[in-house]
């Protein structure tokens, strides 16, 4: 009986699932536990301490850089998900027209383009400009980050548009509600736990990335995760750990964060 | 209201609807002309894809008219958006907004118009009891029944007092007896509103039972508009005559037209009377219709003979089934009693007696 199949019970699951979840946490569970490390090493264990926070926390460079990706990540992700409401909104409450497929992988680029291209792409364009205004303020980083956060939060925020019931618009517009008054009363509370959901994965994007922000930033304008690469350049201290430790809290805080308040709006 | 002068609530002058282009159009309508008065109970009554819901969508804004007008008390309101109409909807999927309370679903509309708090906190008020909901205005619709959620869609539509309501198919979600139930609920919401009801439905019981009138619609056109008893024992044309109810169709030879009434000569020679469609001067040769209550089966020689051929029981009353001579079939539905059968067993030959006033002439 198809009705009866589980791939539980095939044989070698159980044996494949372990080693997946070994794979993927036993790493992280081993950067977490360093990060207490009383020594200076990240393999060899000399007792629990937490001399290596302390030691992060007072170091000038890492919270400049943390206070940097805050930046950029907060401002990117509000942008990027306004930017992405508009445009699920153009591609959901239109009838289907040729070109349609087009834009929708035009708004989704970011994903298909290698980030390397796109940082060096940005790299010669921003270049260009900076020679032509002198400007070389974190707006680069801020752009850069808001065009590749902007598919991160298009996702969520389409899909919720398209599980949404569009006889309810209709309704609204039916008892006398503008489409503004639509839009505010009907769509967009509606709509919050997608935007949500897109404005977390937008910020969570951006604080995370290193490639194009490598190719983007200038002097000084580190964020955490390009400030660590060039720390372990110089050899790692379990400082690294204490900062990706802190880091990991935070992204899991968001995701919970996220999680309770998507329950609550459904 | 027979003392009322009748006024004209909605005027559908030549209406079409025209969906795609080249050689994929498809006409959803097709120059339907329909006046709907003042305080009518109306119904547009089709199978599905006749054009009913696209009328009903043109008259409520959301969709366009490709050609013709729709007159509100003698204003056209076909170029207007839905949010300029005094028209409001009860939708089949009831599409209540999630994310408020009943009251507040009842009070949109108003609050859409700008009328006061007080305003509006009173006739909500007046509202939930005319569906009697009281005691649920501050729940979450999606906490409330699928009847109740009926109620609040009716509620939210009559609130700001339409100039019109147009119902789409509203009780079909609902489980038989719930649906009867309600059948009288809105008989009685219309009643007490005074308020021009557009009903779109496809079942034939719904709107015979409910309607002041009846249009029914096949393929974008509307074939005949009508009291439910003008569709039922007056069809102008064998889709209505098929559509509303049991019937049988038989050709006759037509003769002596005159008054709405003719001469038919059936194929077994018997010579029987019968009303003529409207409007309709009949050829010799024409489609007779009789509706199966309307005929009685005797032993003797009746207007047409036959072979029964089968016997269906339904509680209320029995359907049976003759091959008459001539090769047609032929259906008589005879009323039961509880102490006798019904008279006749398979194989039977029997006689069919057509009563007086039984047979009407289609226009097809």
């Amino acid at each position: 009986m198809a009705s009866n199949f589980s791939i539980k019970h095939q044989p070698g699951f159980t044996t494949i699932a372990a080693t997946c979840f070994v794979v993927l946490y036993l790493p992280i569970i081993v950067l977490v536990l360093y990060a207490f490390n009383a020594a200076s090493s990240t393999s060899e264990w000399g007792g629990f301490s937490l001399r290596w926070f302390q030691s992060a926390y007072q170091n000038t460079q890492v919270i400049d850089a943390t206070l940097r990706s805050f930046q950029i990540g907060a401002i990117a992700a509000v942008l990027s998900t306004i930017f992405a409401t508009m445009a699920a909104l153009a591609t959901t409450r239109t009838a289907p027209y040729p070109g349609l497929t087009f834009k929708y992988a035009a708004i989704n680029q970011p994903l298909m383009v290698p980030e390397i291209v796109t940082g060096v792409a940005l790299l010669i364009f921003f270049s260009r400009i900076k020679i032509f205004t002198g400007y070389s303020g974190l707006g680069y980083l801020i752009a850069a980050h808001t065009a590749f956060c902007i598919p991160f939060a298009y996702l969520p925020i389409r899909a919720r548009l398209e599980n949404m019931d569009l006889t309810l618009e209709r309704a609204a517009a039916d008892l006398y509600a503008t489409p503004w008054k639509t839009f505010r009363r009907i769509t967009l509370p509606l709509l919050w736990p997608g935007i949500l959901a897109g404005l977390m994965l937008a910020f969570v994007i951006s604080l995370d990335d290193v490639v194009i922000t490598e190719f983007v930033k200038s002097g000084g304008q580190d964020t955490l995760p390009t400030y660590m690469l060039g720390q372990i350049r110089r050899g790692v201290t379990p400082e690294i750990n204490a900062i990706s430790t802190a880091f990991l809290l935070l992204s899991v805080a968001i995701v919970t964060l996220f999680f309770f308040v998507s329950r609550k709006r459904d | 209201m027979p003392d009322k002068p009748d006024r004209n609530a909605i005027e559908v002058v030549n209406v079409s609807k025209i969906f795609g282009s080249g050689e994929g159009q498809v006409a959803a309508l097709d120059k339907v002309s329909v006046s709907i008065r003042e305080n009518e109970f109306f119904t547009l009554l089709g199978p599905s894809g006749c054009g009913k819901t696209t009328l009903l969508r043109l008259i409520a804004g959301f969709d366009f008219p490709t050609a013709g007008e729709i007159l509100l008390y003698g204003q056209d309101i076909a170029p207007l958006p839905p949010f300029k109409r005094p028209v409001n909807t009860v939708f089949q999927s009831y599409a209540l907004f999630p994310h408020m309370t009943v009251a507040d679903n009842i009070g949109f509309g108003l609050e859409m118009l700008g009328k006061p708090k007080g305003e509006i906190k009173a006739r909500v008020a007046e509202m939930l009891k005319l569906v009697k909901m009281e005691a649920l205005a501050g729940r979450r619709t999606a906490q409330i029944s699928g009847g109740q959620q009926q109620r609040v869609a009716l509620a939210r539509a009559l609130a700001p007092q339409p100039k019109v309501l147009l119902l789409d198919e509203p009780l079909s979600a609902l489980d038989y007896k719930l649906r009867k139930e309600m059948q009288i609920e809105l008989k009685r919401l219309q009643h007490e509103t005074g308020i021009t009801f557009i009903f779109v439905t496809h079942d034939q019981e719904e709107a015979l039972t409910m309607s002041d009138r009846i249009a029914v619609m096949s393929s974008g056109k509307i074939l005949q508009v009508g009291s439910p008893w003008d569709i039922y024992d007056k069809p102008a044309e064998r889709f209505v005559a098929d559509f509303i109810g049991e019937t049988n169709f038989l050709t006759a030879a037509i003769s002596g037209t005159g008054n709405g009434k003719a001469r038919a000569t059936l194929k077994s020679g018997t010579t029987i009377e019968a009303t003529v469609a409207e409007g309709f001067q009949p050829k010799d040769n024409a489609t007779v219709v009789v509706r199966p209550e309307h005929a009685k089966l005797t032993k003797d020689k009746g207007d047409l003979s036959g072979t029964v051929e089968n016997i269906v029981y339904f509680g209320t009353d029995t359907h049976i089934h003759v091959q008459l001579d001539g090769g047609e079939a032929f259906t008589v539905r005879q009323q039961n009693t509880r102490s006798a059968g019904c008279g006749f067993e398979r194989g039977d030959k029997v006689g069919i007696l057509i009563g007086n006033d039984a047979a009407q002439v289609l226009r097809d």
